[in-house]
Protein backbone atom coordinates (compact mmCIF):
# COMPACT_ATOMS: atom_id res chain seq x y z
CA UNK A 1 0.00 0.00 0.00
CA UNK A 2 0.95 3.53 -0.89
CA UNK A 3 3.06 5.40 2.14
CA UNK A 4 0.15 8.10 2.13
CA UNK A 5 1.57 10.27 5.02
CA UNK A 6 5.36 10.03 3.03
CA UNK A 7 3.46 10.66 -0.46
CA UNK A 8 1.40 13.92 1.12
CA UNK A 9 4.98 15.31 2.90
CA UNK A 10 6.54 14.64 -0.13
CA UNK A 11 3.40 17.00 -2.02
CA UNK A 12 3.75 19.63 0.79
CA UNK A 13 7.51 19.83 -0.04
CA UNK A 14 6.99 20.36 -3.85
CA UNK A 15 4.52 23.21 -3.15
CA UNK A 16 6.96 24.83 -1.14
CA UNK A 17 5.40 24.32 1.80
CA UNK A 18 8.11 25.89 4.54
CA UNK A 19 6.10 26.46 7.40
CA UNK A 20 3.85 23.87 9.48
CA UNK A 21 1.44 24.23 12.30
CA UNK A 22 -0.60 21.20 14.07
CA UNK A 23 -3.06 20.46 16.60
CA UNK A 24 -2.20 16.46 16.80
CA UNK A 25 -4.24 13.97 15.87
CA UNK A 26 -2.96 10.18 15.72
CA UNK A 27 -3.92 10.24 11.98
CA UNK A 28 -1.18 12.61 11.59
CA UNK A 29 1.38 11.22 13.80
CA UNK A 30 3.52 9.88 11.57
CA UNK A 31 3.32 13.17 8.91
CA UNK A 32 3.75 15.51 11.88
CA UNK A 33 6.68 13.33 12.51
CA UNK A 34 7.80 13.61 9.01
CA UNK A 35 7.36 17.44 8.93
CA UNK A 36 9.43 17.52 12.23
CA UNK A 37 12.31 15.71 11.30
CA UNK A 38 12.52 18.00 8.22
CA UNK A 39 15.14 20.61 8.16
CA UNK A 40 13.85 22.26 5.05
CA UNK A 41 10.19 22.37 7.36
CA UNK A 42 9.54 24.16 10.54
CA UNK A 43 6.62 22.78 12.50
CA UNK A 44 4.57 24.88 15.35
CA UNK A 45 2.38 23.36 17.64
CA UNK A 46 -0.81 24.81 18.49
CA UNK A 47 -3.28 25.12 21.28
CA UNK A 48 -6.27 25.39 18.89
CA UNK A 49 -6.66 25.11 15.23
CA UNK A 50 -7.70 28.76 14.56
CA UNK A 51 -4.26 29.89 15.52
CA UNK A 52 -3.00 27.37 12.69
CA UNK A 53 -5.34 30.35 10.27
CA UNK A 54 -4.02 33.42 11.71
CA UNK A 55 0.15 31.62 11.76
CA UNK A 56 -0.84 30.60 7.84
CA UNK A 57 -2.14 34.28 7.40
CA UNK A 58 1.50 35.55 8.61
CA UNK A 59 3.45 33.60 6.80
CA UNK A 60 1.85 34.50 3.63
CA UNK A 61 1.96 37.92 4.30
CA UNK A 62 5.89 37.05 4.56
CA UNK A 63 6.13 35.19 1.42
CA UNK A 64 6.39 31.64 3.19
CA UNK A 65 3.96 29.45 2.85
CA UNK A 66 2.20 27.10 5.37
CA UNK A 67 0.27 24.30 6.04
CA UNK A 68 -2.24 22.70 8.96
CA UNK A 69 -2.76 19.69 10.01
CA UNK A 70 -5.34 18.81 12.31
CA UNK A 71 -8.80 16.22 12.79
CA UNK A 72 -11.78 17.07 11.78
CA UNK A 73 -13.67 17.73 15.40
CA UNK A 74 -11.09 21.11 15.21
CA UNK A 75 -13.01 22.23 12.05
CA UNK A 76 -15.49 24.01 14.39
CA UNK A 77 -13.08 26.09 16.14
CA UNK A 78 -12.07 27.87 12.75
CA UNK A 79 -15.06 29.75 10.63
CA UNK A 80 -14.53 32.81 12.01
CA UNK A 81 -10.88 32.88 11.28
CA UNK A 82 -11.34 31.37 8.16
CA UNK A 83 -13.76 34.67 7.37
CA UNK A 84 -10.67 36.64 8.14
CA UNK A 85 -8.45 34.62 5.30
CA UNK A 86 -11.24 34.96 2.58
CA UNK A 87 -11.75 38.56 3.33
CA UNK A 88 -8.14 38.87 2.67
CA UNK A 89 -7.32 36.33 0.41
CA UNK A 90 -5.33 34.38 2.09
CA UNK A 91 -4.05 31.28 1.31
CA UNK A 92 -4.95 28.33 4.35
CA UNK A 93 -4.05 24.50 3.31
CA UNK A 94 -6.01 22.75 5.84
CA UNK A 95 -5.06 18.61 5.75
CA UNK A 96 -7.77 17.04 7.85
CA UNK A 97 -7.93 13.94 9.25
CA UNK A 98 -11.50 12.51 9.94
CA UNK A 99 -13.37 11.16 12.73
CA UNK A 100 -16.84 10.16 13.27
CA UNK A 101 -17.61 8.60 10.09
CA UNK A 102 -16.36 4.81 9.62
CA UNK A 103 -16.69 2.62 12.20
CA UNK A 104 -16.08 5.55 14.82
CA UNK A 105 -16.42 4.41 18.58
CA UNK A 106 -16.71 7.64 20.25
CA UNK A 107 -19.84 9.31 19.67
CA UNK A 108 -18.67 12.77 20.68
CA UNK A 109 -16.60 12.96 17.22
CA UNK A 110 -20.47 12.08 15.23
CA UNK A 111 -21.43 15.96 14.63
CA UNK A 112 -18.28 17.57 13.57
CA UNK A 113 -17.38 13.91 11.57
CA UNK A 114 -21.05 14.79 9.76
CA UNK A 115 -20.57 18.67 9.65
CA UNK A 116 -17.23 19.44 8.96
CA UNK A 117 -17.45 19.23 5.60
CA UNK A 118 -20.65 21.40 5.56
CA UNK A 119 -18.87 23.86 8.26
CA UNK A 120 -15.83 24.12 5.98
CA UNK A 121 -17.70 24.51 2.81
CA UNK A 122 -20.13 27.56 4.24
CA UNK A 123 -17.16 29.33 5.59
CA UNK A 124 -15.60 29.14 1.97
CA UNK A 125 -13.52 26.43 1.47
CA UNK A 126 -12.82 24.10 -1.07
CA UNK A 127 -12.91 20.92 -0.04
CA UNK A 128 -11.34 17.79 -1.33
CA UNK A 129 -11.36 14.29 -0.12
CA UNK A 130 -9.11 11.57 -0.10
CA UNK A 131 -10.19 7.84 -0.02
CA UNK A 132 -7.45 5.73 -0.84
CA UNK A 133 -3.86 5.99 -0.61
CA UNK A 134 -2.91 6.63 -4.01
CA UNK A 135 -5.09 9.82 -3.77
CA UNK A 136 -3.11 11.49 -1.15
CA UNK A 137 0.11 12.60 -2.99
CA UNK A 138 -1.63 14.04 -6.06
CA UNK A 139 -4.48 15.63 -4.09
CA UNK A 140 -2.46 17.67 -1.68
CA UNK A 141 -0.28 18.44 -4.55
CA UNK A 142 -3.53 19.95 -6.37
CA UNK A 143 -5.19 21.42 -3.25
CA UNK A 144 -1.67 23.19 -2.46
CA UNK A 145 -1.74 24.98 -5.97
CA UNK A 146 -5.46 26.26 -5.66
CA UNK A 147 -5.04 27.18 -2.24
CA UNK A 148 -1.33 29.25 -3.28
CA UNK A 149 -2.25 30.33 -6.45
CA UNK A 150 -6.09 30.74 -6.03
CA UNK A 151 -5.30 32.69 -2.57
CA UNK A 152 -8.27 30.72 -1.15
CA UNK A 153 -8.85 28.04 1.46
CA UNK A 154 -8.25 24.48 0.60
CA UNK A 155 -9.55 21.21 3.13
CA UNK A 156 -7.97 18.11 2.28
CA UNK A 157 -10.07 15.86 4.42
CA UNK A 158 -8.26 12.31 4.62
CA UNK A 159 -10.97 9.42 5.40
CA UNK A 160 -11.20 8.02 8.16
CA UNK A 161 -11.12 4.79 6.33
CA UNK A 162 -7.82 5.09 5.45
CA UNK A 163 -6.48 6.52 8.58
CA UNK A 164 -7.47 2.81 9.85
CA UNK A 165 -8.35 1.90 13.38
CA UNK A 166 -4.71 1.03 13.74
CA UNK A 167 -3.57 4.96 13.51
CA UNK A 168 -5.58 4.83 17.45
CA UNK A 169 -3.09 4.07 19.19
CA UNK A 170 -2.93 3.64 23.11
CA UNK B 1 -2.95 57.74 33.52
CA UNK B 2 -1.10 56.75 30.77
CA UNK B 3 -2.68 57.51 26.75
CA UNK B 4 -3.08 55.41 24.36
CA UNK B 5 -2.57 57.47 21.14
CA UNK B 6 1.15 59.20 23.31
CA UNK B 7 2.52 55.18 23.49
CA UNK B 8 1.89 54.44 19.94
CA UNK B 9 3.80 56.52 18.14
CA UNK B 10 6.79 56.17 19.81
CA UNK B 11 6.15 52.37 19.70
CA UNK B 12 6.39 53.08 15.42
CA UNK B 13 8.92 55.81 15.57
CA UNK B 14 12.05 55.24 12.99
CA UNK B 15 10.11 52.60 12.25
CA UNK B 16 12.64 51.49 9.29
CA UNK B 17 12.25 47.73 8.70
CA UNK B 18 9.84 47.09 11.34
CA UNK B 19 6.68 45.02 10.00
CA UNK B 20 3.56 45.61 12.39
CA UNK B 21 0.29 43.74 12.72
CA UNK B 22 -2.42 46.12 14.53
CA UNK B 23 -5.21 43.71 16.02
CA UNK B 24 -8.77 44.93 15.82
CA UNK B 25 -10.40 47.90 16.77
CA UNK B 26 -8.55 50.71 18.49
CA UNK B 27 -5.33 48.99 18.38
CA UNK B 28 -5.70 49.34 14.45
CA UNK B 29 -7.03 53.35 14.70
CA UNK B 30 -4.29 54.14 17.05
CA UNK B 31 -1.45 52.31 14.71
CA UNK B 32 -3.45 54.27 11.39
CA UNK B 33 -3.40 57.82 13.90
CA UNK B 34 0.49 57.37 14.03
CA UNK B 35 0.93 57.00 10.43
CA UNK B 36 -0.77 54.86 8.01
CA UNK B 37 1.49 52.85 6.17
CA UNK B 38 2.27 49.81 3.79
CA UNK B 39 4.00 47.31 6.44
CA UNK B 40 1.17 47.59 9.11
CA UNK B 41 -1.36 45.14 8.82
CA UNK B 42 -4.55 46.31 10.32
CA UNK B 43 -7.22 44.06 11.46
CA UNK B 44 -10.70 44.83 11.27
CA UNK B 45 -11.89 41.27 12.05
CA UNK B 46 -10.19 37.84 13.21
CA UNK B 47 -10.44 39.11 16.56
CA UNK B 48 -7.94 36.96 18.85
CA UNK B 49 -5.53 36.17 15.93
CA UNK B 50 -3.12 39.15 15.85
CA UNK B 51 -0.56 37.52 17.76
CA UNK B 52 -0.52 34.05 15.44
CA UNK B 53 -0.87 36.72 12.60
CA UNK B 54 2.59 38.15 14.12
CA UNK B 55 4.26 34.70 14.91
CA UNK B 56 3.91 33.51 11.02
CA UNK B 57 5.00 36.55 9.90
CA UNK B 58 8.02 36.44 11.98
CA UNK B 59 8.87 32.75 10.85
CA UNK B 60 8.40 34.19 7.66
CA UNK B 61 10.64 37.06 7.84
CA UNK B 62 13.40 35.82 10.51
CA UNK B 63 15.65 38.76 9.82
CA UNK B 64 12.77 41.64 10.17
CA UNK B 65 11.40 42.51 13.46
CA UNK B 66 7.74 42.10 14.04
CA UNK B 67 5.51 43.92 16.22
CA UNK B 68 2.17 43.24 17.26
CA UNK B 69 -0.20 45.94 18.91
CA UNK B 70 -3.02 44.69 20.39
CA UNK B 71 -5.44 45.72 22.87
CA UNK B 72 -6.74 43.48 25.99
CA UNK B 73 -9.80 41.95 24.61
CA UNK B 74 -8.20 40.94 21.40
CA UNK B 75 -5.26 39.32 23.36
CA UNK B 76 -7.76 37.52 25.62
CA UNK B 77 -9.64 35.87 23.07
CA UNK B 78 -6.36 34.56 22.13
CA UNK B 79 -4.54 34.11 24.94
CA UNK B 80 -2.85 30.47 23.82
CA UNK B 81 -1.37 32.03 20.96
CA UNK B 82 1.12 33.09 24.17
CA UNK B 83 2.05 29.70 24.77
CA UNK B 84 2.19 28.85 20.83
CA UNK B 85 4.45 31.97 20.43
CA UNK B 86 6.67 30.92 23.23
CA UNK B 87 6.70 27.61 22.73
CA UNK B 88 7.60 27.73 19.13
CA UNK B 89 10.34 30.57 20.10
CA UNK B 90 10.09 33.91 18.04
CA UNK B 91 13.48 35.93 18.90
CA UNK B 92 12.45 38.65 16.90
CA UNK B 93 8.51 39.25 17.46
CA UNK B 94 7.15 41.41 20.08
CA UNK B 95 3.56 42.12 21.14
CA UNK B 96 2.64 45.31 23.05
CA UNK B 97 -0.67 45.43 24.64
CA UNK B 98 -2.71 48.69 24.81
CA UNK B 99 -4.56 47.58 27.97
CA UNK B 100 -7.36 50.16 28.77
CA UNK B 101 -9.58 47.32 31.01
CA UNK B 102 -12.60 47.31 28.34
CA UNK B 103 -14.45 46.09 25.17
CA UNK B 104 -13.87 49.94 23.25
CA UNK B 105 -15.71 49.29 20.70
CA UNK B 106 -18.63 47.41 22.03
CA UNK B 107 -19.34 50.02 25.17
CA UNK B 108 -16.61 50.15 27.14
CA UNK B 109 -17.71 46.98 29.04
CA UNK B 110 -15.23 45.53 31.24
CA UNK B 111 -12.47 42.88 30.22
CA UNK B 112 -11.17 40.55 32.58
CA UNK B 113 -7.66 42.83 33.33
CA UNK B 114 -10.53 45.45 35.12
CA UNK B 115 -10.93 42.15 37.29
CA UNK B 116 -7.38 41.43 38.41
CA UNK B 117 -6.45 39.18 35.55
CA UNK B 118 -2.72 40.02 34.65
CA UNK B 119 -1.95 39.38 30.80
CA UNK B 120 2.07 40.24 31.27
CA UNK B 121 1.86 37.21 34.18
CA UNK B 122 0.31 35.05 31.55
CA UNK B 123 3.41 35.77 28.67
CA UNK B 124 5.52 35.64 32.25
CA UNK B 125 4.07 31.72 32.79
CA UNK B 126 4.24 31.14 29.04
CA UNK B 127 7.75 31.90 29.10
CA UNK B 128 8.27 34.93 27.09
CA UNK B 129 11.80 36.30 27.35
CA UNK B 130 10.65 39.59 28.50
CA UNK B 131 7.51 39.89 29.96
CA UNK B 132 6.16 43.37 31.92
CA UNK B 133 2.81 45.42 32.63
CA UNK B 134 3.70 49.60 32.44
CA UNK B 135 1.64 51.70 34.23
CA UNK B 136 3.60 54.81 34.75
CA UNK B 137 5.93 57.22 32.22
CA UNK B 138 8.82 56.32 33.53
CA UNK B 139 8.54 52.98 32.19
CA UNK B 140 7.64 53.44 29.04
CA UNK B 141 10.72 54.21 27.41
CA UNK B 142 12.44 51.00 28.65
CA UNK B 143 9.51 49.22 27.20
CA UNK B 144 10.07 50.47 23.75
CA UNK B 145 13.40 49.31 23.51
CA UNK B 146 12.41 46.29 24.67
CA UNK B 147 10.06 45.92 22.13
CA UNK B 148 12.07 47.21 19.32
CA UNK B 149 15.53 45.59 19.95
CA UNK B 150 15.36 42.87 23.06
CA UNK B 151 15.51 39.01 22.10
CA UNK B 152 12.16 37.80 21.50
CA UNK B 153 9.26 37.02 22.40
CA UNK B 154 8.49 40.21 24.30
CA UNK B 155 5.36 41.25 25.59
CA UNK B 156 4.37 44.67 27.15
CA UNK B 157 1.53 45.35 28.58
CA UNK B 158 0.72 49.12 28.91
CA UNK B 159 -2.10 50.27 30.89
CA UNK B 160 -4.07 52.86 29.37
CA UNK B 161 -6.71 55.10 30.25
CA UNK B 162 -9.97 54.16 28.87
CA UNK B 163 -11.33 56.88 26.54
CA UNK B 164 -13.22 57.72 23.20
CA UNK B 165 -10.61 58.99 20.53
CA UNK B 166 -11.55 60.25 17.06
CA UNK B 167 -11.56 57.02 14.91
CA UNK B 168 -8.69 57.51 12.56
CA UNK B 169 -9.77 54.27 10.09
CA UNK B 170 -7.07 52.54 7.54
CA UNK B 171 -8.19 50.62 4.41
CA UNK B 172 -10.95 48.68 4.70
CA UNK B 173 -10.72 45.92 2.13
CA UNK B 174 -8.51 42.89 2.98
CA UNK B 175 -7.10 42.13 -0.47
CA UNK B 176 -5.59 45.36 -0.52
CA UNK B 177 -4.41 45.63 3.43
CA UNK B 178 -2.48 42.14 2.33
CA UNK B 179 -1.45 43.14 -1.35
CA UNK B 180 0.37 46.11 -0.01
CA UNK B 181 2.29 44.92 2.52
CA UNK B 182 3.41 41.96 0.06
CA UNK B 183 4.68 44.25 -2.49
CA UNK B 184 6.05 46.52 0.14
CA UNK B 185 8.14 43.29 1.42
CA UNK B 186 8.56 40.89 -1.20
CA UNK B 187 8.48 43.07 -4.21
CA UNK B 188 6.34 42.70 -7.66
CA UNK B 189 7.77 39.17 -8.55
CA UNK B 190 4.89 36.75 -10.18
CA UNK B 191 4.44 34.90 -7.32
CA UNK B 192 4.07 37.80 -5.00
Amino acid sequence: MTDWPLEIHAALRRAGVSLVSYVPDAGHKRLIELCRDDPGMEAVVLTTEEEGVGFASGAWLGGRRAALLMQSSGIGNCPNALAMARTCGFPVLMLVTMRGEWGEFNPWQFPMGQTGPDVLRLAGCAVHRVERAEEAGPTVEAAAKLAFDSRVAVAVLIAQRLVGTKSFQR
Amino acid sequence: MMHRRDIVPRLLADRGDLLVVAGLGAPAWDCTAAGDHPLTFPLWGGMGLAAMIGLGLAKAQPARRVLVVTGDGEMLMGMGALATIAAAGAPNLAVAVLDNERYGETGNQETHTARGVDLAAVAAGCGFRIARTVSEEAAVAAAVHDLREAPGPVFVVFKVAAENLPLVLPPREGVHLKQRFRTALLGTGPDV
